[in-house]
Formats: structure tokens, sequence, C-alpha cells
């Protein structure tokens, strides 16, 4: 319905994508993920999972049901919509806003882990981070992405990571998951050239938009 | 979308966005910070030539929750009592940097007026104009009827009252004939429009025949401030044909609801059993008002425009 925060048309015939994580590898990183946020937080009690819409959401809810089958119980999961706090809003056309959905519990006092699909400049993490300050007060927030692909542009790190691929700028990097897309898969491509603000790939080229389509 | 004047102007797709942003704002009362910073920095104006409760206190609660600057005007007090013409109002809130400008008037089209004359930069929002419009007001009924019956398409609305006055008949039928419902007007034929070919809509004398066959039933106020001559002989005898009572409520079938946009002539157009009942949905139409005015000041100032000059901030 709404464009997703990756976009995931094909790419057109002069980008050569490659998969560079499988569905089995999404598995595997998504299995370790939740091990990691079990162990690092000593058990299940106090974690409460917030996944970024749109392939945020998803991966959550597979982060959950991977603690329920260790822990045999499931954790508080939700969805954080971000597009009102986020540092671009007056820049771009109005967007459609995603569903927020915060869990019964609240989430004074918890540890929130935000998941997301891919972490690039840090500024939905920001947006993210203020979010959750009008919501409530964790007692910690966590970050958990599948993949890390650099260049930020803020001091922001992630706790879990799937996999930390090095980009390059032009390149984009999208997330498919079953739930949304056709087939698990984590797909790098060269972005197809539109603008020339698109190409140059600094943020400072004069574009209105940061250049990145995942900020 | 840059300015909000007519529920005609919004296609099925405009409708279920502003529709589908209010429910999401909508879940903004149940938070403790109930503030959001879509809109920091910009400046919404109240300009209020008549008489309003909720509508004003329902938009400026809206743009305040969206963390934006809200001026309120009202013709009283201001310098319109002096004699300051719609123009010169519209130039000084341009000078003073305007970016929304929610537009209540007693004539018909002025906030068309404001938007297309070039006075202004800002988005103009209707918040009712004469007896033509008044679309956040249909906006937010078609929102609580979408909450309590799901998808309005197909489903039967009967509007009851004082049409030929009511800018709030108008709007709900436009709107509510785009989103798919079927809308049938009820009134006295002298409160009726002379030509209703061009509204989308069927037309009945009798309310009673209509009720069985509503799913919801919105009741009008009788709007004696502009009624200069008799439109029915007594107000007794208006009562007691096109009044909802609680025997007339019981021919509704079980899950319909009761609408009024307020403000409530008790005993007049609705019984206060009516009013007060599990039906009525009054009070909550005045919840949703305001997250239905946040969605469209949100989709309405929130983005680019053309009109305004951002640096880049990146």
């Amino acid at each position: 319905m709404n464009p997703a925060p990756t976009t995931h048309e094909s790419p057109d015939s002069h980008a050569a994508p490659r998969t560079v994580l499988d569905a089995s590898d999404i598995s595997r990183a998504l299995t370790r993920i939740a091990h990691e946020i079990l162990e690092r937080n000593r058990g299940a009690d106090p974690v409460v999972l917030l996944g970024i819409p749109t392939r945020g959401v998803g991966l959550a809810a597979r982060i959950r049901d991977r603690i329920a089958a260790v822990e045999g119980r499931s954790v508080p999961t939700g969805s954080l919509d971000v597009t009102m706090y986020r540092d671009d809003i007056g820049l771009k056309p109005a967007r459609a806003l995603e569903h927020t959905d915060i869990p019964p519990g609240g989430i004074d006092g918890k540890v929130v882990v935000l998941v997301d699909d891919v972490l690039f400049s840090g500024r939905t993490i920001r947006a993210a981070l203020d979010a959750i300050g009008d919501i409530g007060r964790p007692k910690a927030v966590q970050l958990a992405v599948l993949v890390d692909r650099g260049h930020r542009e803020l001091p922001i790190r992630a706790d879990y990571v799937g996999k930390n691929l090095p980009t390059s700028l032009v390149e984009r990097v999208t997330v498919h998951l079953t739930e949304y897309d056709e087939a698990d898969a984590v797909v790098i491509a060269d972005k197809p050239a539109r603008k020339p603000g698109d190409k140059s790939g600094t943020p400072t080229a004069g574009s209105t938009a940061p250049t990145g389509v995942k900020a | 979308m840059r300015h909000l004047l007519s529920a005609g102007d919004l296609s099925r797709d405009d409708a279920h966005l502003i529709l589908d942003t209010a429910e999401e704002m909508r879940s903004l009362a149940d938070r403790p910070i109930k503030k959001l910073p879509a809109l920091r920095g910009r400046t919404v104006v109240n300009l209020f030539f008549e008489d309003s409760t909720r509508t004003r206190i329902s938009f400026e609660a809206a743009a305040k929750r969206l963390s934006a600057d809200v001026i309120n005007f009202s013709a009283k007090g201001s310098s319109v009592s002096k004699g300051e013409s719609l123009k010169d109002t519209a130039l000084t809130l341009q000078a003073m940097g305007a970016d929304g400008v929610v537009c209540r008037h007693g004539s018909s089209g002025a906030p068309h007026l404001l938007a297309t004359s070039g006075w202004l930069n800002g988005s103009v929002v209707n918040a009712g104009d004469g007896t033509h419009e008044h679309p956040t007001q249909a906006l937010l009924d078609a929102f609580t009827m979408r909450r309590h019956l799901g998808s309005l398409e197909g489903r039967r609305i009967t509007i009851v009252g004082d049409v030929l006055h009511s800018r709030v008949a108008r709007s709900n039928v436009l709107l509510l004939s785009t989103l798919g419902a079927d809308v049938t007007v009820v009134a006295p034929p002298t409160l009726l429009p002379v030509d209703m070919t061009s509204w989308p809509c069927a037309t009945s004398y009798d309310l009673d025949a209509t009720l069985p066959k509503s799913d919801a039933v919105m009741m009008l106020r009788v709007q004696r401030e502009r009624m200069g001559e008799a439109f029915f002989p007594s107000a007794r005898e208006y009562t007691r044909r096109y009044g909802l009572d609680v025997h007339r409520m019981a021919q509704l079938p079980d899950e319909a609801i009761v609408l009024h946009p307020g403000p409530m002539n008790r005993g007049m157009e609705i019984s206060a059993e009516v009013a007060d009942s599990t039906r009525s949905v009054i009070v909550e139409q005045v919840t949703n008002g305001v997250a239905i005015r946040m969605a469209v000041l949100y989709l309405l100032l929130s983005g680019t425009n053309e009109t305004t000059n951002e640096e880049p901030v990146a």
C-alpha cells in the first residue's frame, strides 16, 4: 500500500543485483540475534521488541518467535512508526503514516529492542529514539538490525547485527522478506541513475533530500 | 492536496488516506505525552468569522498536538468589527507567515476565495462556510461510522433535518457517496433545497419509513439563526415528525448508531434519552474530530510545498 522504507522495485538492467544473504543466512542471523538478546538481557523478562515499519515489523515478529522457542514464552512485540519524527519531514511531500502499536504493558522500565532491516545513516534510529521518548521511559534501548551497511551520519551503533555489509554510497541494499515480498533475501545493487543529485553520493550535493534511500 | 475546501474535491483514495492517518493520530490520545513533532515551526491561524466552540477548539487542539504554533482569530474583538475586509485580513495573515489558515465564515465560498485569490500562500482548510460545506465534519462523521460499521461501502446512512441550511449535510452527502455509502436525506419539504437532482443521494419526507433501513442516522441541528422565515408550523410539530426519540430509535436495526454534529437542541431534533443512549456516538465524534483535524493538518502542512522556501537541513 504505502511505499516501504526500502525500495524493492526490481533494479533496472545496468545494475547487477547480487544476493548477499539468502533465506537460510537470514534465518541463522535472526536466530543468533534472538540468542544474543536473551544472553545480554539475561532472559526475556525485561525485553520489548519494537519493529520499525515496514520490514522491521516482520523481523521483530520473527525474533519474537525464536525467543519464544527458546524461552517458552513470548515477549511483547509492537511496531513504532517514526515518520513524524524524521528530520527531513519538512523537505519531502507529506508521507502516509505507518502503524504504531505499543504493547499493552507499555515500555516504562523495559528494555526496548528496536528492530530494523538496514542500518545506514542512523537517522531513522535517531527519529525512533525521539519517538520512544514521547511514549515512555525505558530502562534501556538496544538496536537490532539485519544489515549494517555503514555510512553513519550520526553517532549511533547497533547492538545486534545480522551482517556487516561494507557498501558504497552508489549501491542500494534491499531486504526482501516473505511477509512482504516473494522470498527472503538481502540484495545489493547499483542505484539506478535518476537525478544527478542521487548519483553523486554525498549528502551535501545540493539535492534537497538525503541521498540514501534508507536514511 | 494543497487546500481542503470541499468534501467533493476528495477522491476515494484521498479520503481513505485521511481516515487511515486519523486512525494513527487517534492512538495518540492514549499516550502520556499527547504531542507529535510533525508541524514544529509551522503556524496555523484559526480564522473564525462565525461563532464556534467545538470546531475551533478541535482545530486548536489538533494543531497544538502536532507542535504547530496556533494563532486564534475571531471576528469579534478584531479589526473586522472596525470594517476590515477579508482581503486585508488575509494580507495581514500572509505578512505574519501563516502556513495554514483554518477558516470559518458566514458567507459560502469565503475559504475558496482565500485559497484562490493569491492573497495567501498557506494552505486553506474550510472549517464551515455559510450553508455550503464543512468537510472536516464530514470526515470525522465518516471516521466515526467507519470505526463502528467497518467499510462504508453499501452502508445505508440517513441524514435527517435542516438540509437546506446545513453545510454538514452537503459535505456528508458528497463524502459518503464517494466512500460508496447509500445516503438518504430526510427532511420536511421546506427544509430541502429546491433542486436535489445534483445531490448523489435519495430523499424522503418520511422518517419512520427510512429508519428501519438505516445503519447510521445523523440528526442535524435545526438552525434557527439562519431561518428568517417559518419553515415549519411549530417546533413541536417538527419534533413529532422529524425528531428522534426512543420510540423512533427502537425502529433502527440493532447495530445502528446515532450521530449529531452538535451543538444539539435537546428535545427538538433529538431527545435527551437518545443523545445519552448507548447508540449515540456524539461524544466520540468530538474525540474523533481532533484526530481527523490532525490528519488533515498533517497531510496539508507537513511536507514541502512550492511556496515555502526551505533550506536543506542535511
